[in-house]
């Protein structure tokens, strides 16, 4: 269900516009949401609803900072840039 | 961000749609195998019908199940078996079937390659003629192989070959890898459960303790071989093998059974783990959000008699299915437990408490008449 993904790591960079991937569905859960990419067939775990809304925002952003200071106290800022980078990793996010 | 275990309690709680769905299409199959885990052989009269199936699709689509493990029987033997894949991938629900391989022929598989979201597993239990044949009898190495050829020379692309691992084929995974690489197919290997005509074979199938153990090394060794999360029992030997590791019995598991029946796992076709039928008003949905069974099964389960057990972090106390039919509290050690303490459980039985499955699809036996 997790394999591995070492090859072709995108950069993610938050000064830039993401959105979500059009291969991408989203099916919403208690503990956040299951996202499948129809293109790689990967179920990847959205872990809270804060991170699911911050996603289905970034593409009204021009960049993810902003996205970030839109939705989240600052403090929050570095551990859920990590986890959009991961979703960026996962070919969830797409650059814009 | 919430950690990995806080997201193993919640999938534990269940989800609002299945993430392992499998379907069996139909009990009917041209094979016999040993350790069938649905006693799989004769069509049931009561099997969903062509437009019940379409059904199940659509409610796939609302619950926004994104993908379906199809299995029987052999489900190429559905006279719809093509329609229904057209109709699931045309509404974008992704298609995983098992067969058998007797059914693909170079035709159909020109077909099969050139549906998009479609993965195919052909199952083999050995990795030789004489170790497959005796579990899934005479001719069925050979049929699985052309299959794989024909899938090869159609350029199907990453097909699977998917094991189940018994005494007898445990020594061959070096083989199962070679021939997979062969066909440029993906090596799954799952655990064998004393479910189906399993329950009557499983003792003298089942891997030994110094085969699990040696299975665990090289699953470690091995991160790319597909497991179907089947081998979390093993966890308590080590560092835990890739995979959501919990049973998911009705929490994120479930079987839509040939006639509609709903389980809490492909592996306890059981009338105790019955949780509804997809004919009843409400469908398939209603059944997976309000069956008492399921309700019962999210609920926080006691770790029983492995409570004081140091790797019960690890392993979760093993497969339900497999404590079940031989006969052991489920809230205690797995059979397997790779401690020993499922053996120890089993001997500590007053008689052997063999469970049998709820239905029997098995071709009856030839009685040979002898004239006197």
């Amino acid at each position: 269900m997790s394999s591995s993904s070492a090859t072709e790591v995108p950069s993610f960079d938050v000064a830039k516009g993401w959105t979500l991937s059009p291969e991408v569905a989203i099916r919403p859960e208690k503990f956040g949401a299951l996202a499948y990419h129809y293109g790689n067939r990967r179920l990847v775990f959205l872990k809270s609803p804060e991170l699911v809304t911050l996603v289905e925002a970034l593409s009204k952003f021009p960049s993810v900072t902003e996205a970030l200071h839109a939705n989240l106290a600052p403090e929050r800022h570095a551990s859920y840039a990590r986890a959009l980078a991961r979703l960026a990793d996962s070919e969830v996010l797409v650059a814009r | 961000m919430p950690a990995d275990l806080s997201l193993r309690d919640r999938f534990k709680q269940g989800l609002d749609a299945p993430i392992c769905l499998t379907w069996e299409l139909t009990y009917a199959c041209n094979l016999a195998c040993i350790h069938c885990l649905s006693s799989s052989g004769r069509r049931d009269p009561r099997e969903l019908t062509t437009a019940e199936a379409k059904r199940i699709i659509d409610e796939m689509v609302e619950m926004q199940i994104f993908y379906v493990n199809i299995g029987g029987g052999e489900p190429m033997v559905r006279t719809d078996f093509f329609e229904l894949l057209d109709y699931a991938s045309s509404q974008n629900v992704g298609v995983k079937f098992s067969t058998n391989g007797t059914r693909i022929t170079a035709e159909n598989a020109k077909y099969l390659a050139g549906l998009g979201y479609l993965d195919i597993q052909i199952s083999l239990d050995g990795a030789d003629r004489a170790t497959n044949d005796a579990i899934r009898g005479e001719g069925s190495y050979d049929a699985a192989l052309q299959a794989m050829e024909h899938l090869k020379n159609a350029n199907f692309g990453e097909f699977k070959i998917s094991v189940v691992i018994t005494r007898q084929n445990a020594g061959q995974l070096d083989d199962f890898r070679a021939l997979a690489d062969r066909f440029g197919a993906q090596l799954r290997l799952t655990r064998l459960r004393p479910s189906g005509r399993g329950v009557d074979t499983w003792e003298e199938l089942h891997p030994t303790a110094q085969q699990q153990r040696d299975l665990y090394g090289w699953l470690v060794n091995h991160p790319d071989t597909l497991t179907g999360d089947s081998f979390f029992h093993l966890n308590a030997l080590g560092d835990p093998i890739d995979g959501l590791n919990l049973c998911g019995a009705g929490r994120v598991v479930c079987l839509i059974d040939p006639i509609g029946d709903v389980y809490a796992c492909p592996f306890v076709i059981h009338d105790e783990f019955l949780a509804g039928n997809v004919r009843a008003p409400g469908g398939f949905a209603k059944v997976w959000k309000t069956s008492e069974l399921f309700q019962e099964l999210r609920e926080p389960n006691s770790a029983g008699a492995c409570a004081s057990c140091g790797s019960y972090d690890a392993c979760q106390g093993g497969c339900m299915a497999a404590k079940f039919f031989t006969g052991l509290p489920l809230d205690g050690p797995d059979p397997e437990c790779v401690l020993g303490h499922g053996e120890t459980a089993l001997k500590a039985q007053p008689v052997q408490l063999l469970r049998r499955p709820s239905g029997d699809h098995s071709k009856p036996i030839p009685v040979a008449l002898v004239a006197n």
